[in-house]
């Protein structure tokens, strides 16, 4: 297993050197990173030759590239335009984890980053226990109770959420919890922040402006989840060992979340390591709308001001993630399932 | 001919009833399962429905009509003249919805082709030659997974984003935001069915027909495209489908955060933009978003109930009618 691990460990550092040296020509032509820097229009031509050399803009993309990935301290830069190198360089490159700075904000990227990842961690977090353990009972449920008409109507409930993109579920449900349940008089959540200015950012604020996005994602992600959980324990309900274990006279509610959940749940932890990316993405809509300062409105604000340190390092810390998260339900799944070797 | 009545006249009694029946063409036997998927008919004739909708209502109003705006009747709520309301410029929103559809539904169908055509030609290409190949365009198709493409979407959309002109099609002048979304989401998709594609292949290409094919010096294009690729059409057929929905939801994700398909021209996911950046609206208007957003999920759930009557119906394990 250590070996296993080691070896996609190794065989990642290509992949990434590949996805970086892709993003990073990406980025050359997204727009002019100095035409929105701080919001000031950089107007004269020699501000504009003098902010780009000591951005490093100036420079071919290749040695952009080489300076992004492993810094320029051990080279000297050209700050004064005269053409001869003279000062030394600052930036440690990724490799030495500096990001750069960011272009607009002028604070290191992984800062800015470290401040808005929390917010998305959160949500994440939330919304990951609410999915799973709604996935359970109700595939479970609906599973024991086949056909039924309860089954039935999670079948069509969960086709539809599946198929509706997440702007349309958040508008509704804030159409309906927040603007109509305010209008009604009802008590009702608020539709954006984290928390109200007028009662400070305390824990009951945050939950209580946590709702409705996770709500959003939930929802969506449960159609699929729950189907998923509902097929794969049909499955394990028709084996033979399940059929043995009735026979034994074993009680039905042993048997159904001892014997089979713990084989049905299996397949779960397959979705939910590689529901990440999904996930990630999903919640760039979602914060959007529900203007929750995590790591998507991040992304769109940076990308909008055309900010590359900021947007380099969120896809490079978002593959690093997407990686690491393959290999940790490999080895999870090998670890739950004995059956399954690794060498 | 005469060998074949010797081998019926050979052949137990039981067999002869089958062999005097037609055979059933996959196409048939498809059509024949599938007709049985009741919720797989309902997408189906939802879609013709859907499409009729978006195509045939060009000829009752035109594209100007549905873009002309009347700031007198702005933000009006649903009415006999205007059915699903107007929006902040006093446009008419049925109207816009039947052009928008038109684009929303070319888009998903574009896509797919152009995800078929990348994800057929790596897969096929991975698989069938091997080696070298295959580990190159393998280790690419990796690192184009590892991305979430809603992110490579946003990153290509700003890299294309207004360097393709207008383009003028039938008379009607379109947005050439509408080519690079297209493009952006075909190749930001096209991964899995690469993955399929090559599964398929490497299984196919050690087969006896493919044995006989090259001992007879078939070239390899040949062998490729006419002897292996129709043989997996079957799970190519229910990616694509299943592909058209997630190219419609994308188109609809990129243009409601603004970064998609540009005005005048409309898709049901640009018509839901101005409404997310204002909740006034979302609070006198929910005629607003509600009928685009309506659209989006009928048209995609209906994809979805016919992909999945497709993967039924094609599916070689269950061969009953």
């Amino acid at each position: 297993m250590g070996r296993y691990v080691a070896r996609r460990l190794v065989q990642a550092i290509p992949l990434l050197l590949i996805i970086s040296v892709a993003l990073f020509v990406l980025m050359q032509n997204m727009g002019d990173p100095l035409a929105t820097m701080g919001g000031r229009k950089v107007t004269r031509p020699e501000d504009r030759q003098r902010l780009e050399r000591q951005l490093g803009l100036d420079k071919p993309v290749l040695v952009q590239y080489l300076y992004w990935l492993v810094g320029n301290d051990w080279s000297r830069v050209d700050l004064d335009g005269d053409g001869v190198p003279e000062t030394r360089g600052t930036r440690r490159g990724v490799l030495r984890a500096d990001f750069g700075n960011s272009i607009t904000d002028r604070v290191p990227a992984l800062r800015l980053i470290g401040e808005r990842l929390p917010y998305t961690l959160l949500l994440m977090g939330v919304y990951e226990i609410v999915v799973i353990a709604g996935a359970l009972a109700i595939g479970v449920y609906s599973a024991v109770k086949q056909y039924s008409l309860f089954d039935h109507v999670v079948t069509g409930l969960s086709f539809i959420f599946y198929s509706m993109p997440i702007f349309f579920i958040a508008l509704l449900s804030v159409y309906l919890f927040s603007l109509s349940f305010h209008r009604w008089g009802l008590p009702y959540l608020p539709p954006n922040g984290v928390f109200d200015f007028r009662v400070g950012k305390t824990p009951g604020q945050v939950t209580l402006h946590m709702i409705l996005p996770v709500l959003s994602l939930a929802l969506i992600s449960l159609a699929g989840y729950s189907r998923y959980m509902r097929s794969s324990m049909l499955e394990v309900l028709h084996q033979d060992y399940i059929r043995t274990a009735k026979s034994k006279g074993l009680q039905r509610r042993h048997i159904l979340f001892v014997h089979a959940l713990k084989n049905a749940a299996l397949p779960i932890v397959t979705i939910v390591g590689l529901d990440l990316p999904t996930l990630l993405g999903g919640a760039i809509v979602t914060e959007r709308i529900f203007g929750w300062p995590g790591m998507g409105s991040l992304f769109l604000d940076h990308v909008d001001r055309v900010d590359i340190p900021v947007v380099m390092a969120i896809l490079m810390l978002v593959s690093v993630a997407v990686i690491v998260f393959q290999i940790l339900t490999d080895v999870t799944y090998a670890w739950l399932d004995p059956r399954i070797r690794y060498d | 001919m005469s060998s074949t009545t010797e081998v019926a006249n050979a052949a137990p009694r039981l067999l002869t009833d089958e062999l005097e029946a037609p055979p059933l063409s996959l196409r048939r036997l498809t059509w024949l399962r599938f007709r049985r998927h009741k919720m797989a008919m309902f997408g189906a004739v939802m879609l013709i429905v859907l499409f009729l909708y978006s195509f045939g209502g060009m000829l009752v109003f035109s594209e100007a009509d549905a873009n002309r705006p009347e700031t007198a009747i702005r933000l009006q709520a649903p009415s006999s003249t205007h059915p699903y309301g107007t929006d902040t410029i006093g446009r008419d929103i049925l109207k816009r919805t039947v052009y928008g559809g038109q684009i929303s539904l070319t888009i998903g169908l574009m896509a797919m082709l152009v995800e078929l055509v990348v994800g057929i030609l790596i897969g096929a290409a991975s698989g069938f030659f091997g080696g070298k190949v295959d580990s190159i365009l393998m280790r690419f198709t990796e690192a184009a997974f590892v991305i979430p493409q809603i992110f490579l979407l946003i990153v290509m959309a700003k890299y294309f984003g207004g360097k393709i002109p207008n383009i003028h099609v039938l008379g009607r002048t379109l947005s050439g935001s509408v080519i690079v979304v297209i493009l952006i989401i075909g190749l930001t998709s096209w991964m899995y069915l690469a993955r399929i594609v090559r599964a398929e292949f490497i299984s196919l290409k050690e087969r006896e027909f493919i044995l006989a094919a090259r001992a007879t010096g078939t070239p390899a294009w040949e062998i490729i495209f006419k002897h292996i690729l129709p043989n997996c059409m079957a799970p190519i057929i229910v990616s694509a489908t299943l592909s058209v929905a997630a190219a419609i939801l994308a188109e609809s994700y990129i243009s409601f955060l603004g970064m998609g398909v540009q005005a005048p021209t409309a898709t049901w996911g640009n018509m839901l933009q101005i409404a997310s950046s204002d909740f006034n609206k979302i609070q006198n208007a929910p005629w607003f978003w509600f009928f685009p957003g309506m659209l989006i999920l009928l048209t995609v759930l209906s994809i979805n109930f016919v992909g999945d009557g497709l993967r039924d119906a094609l599916d070689p394990r269950s061969r009953a009618v």
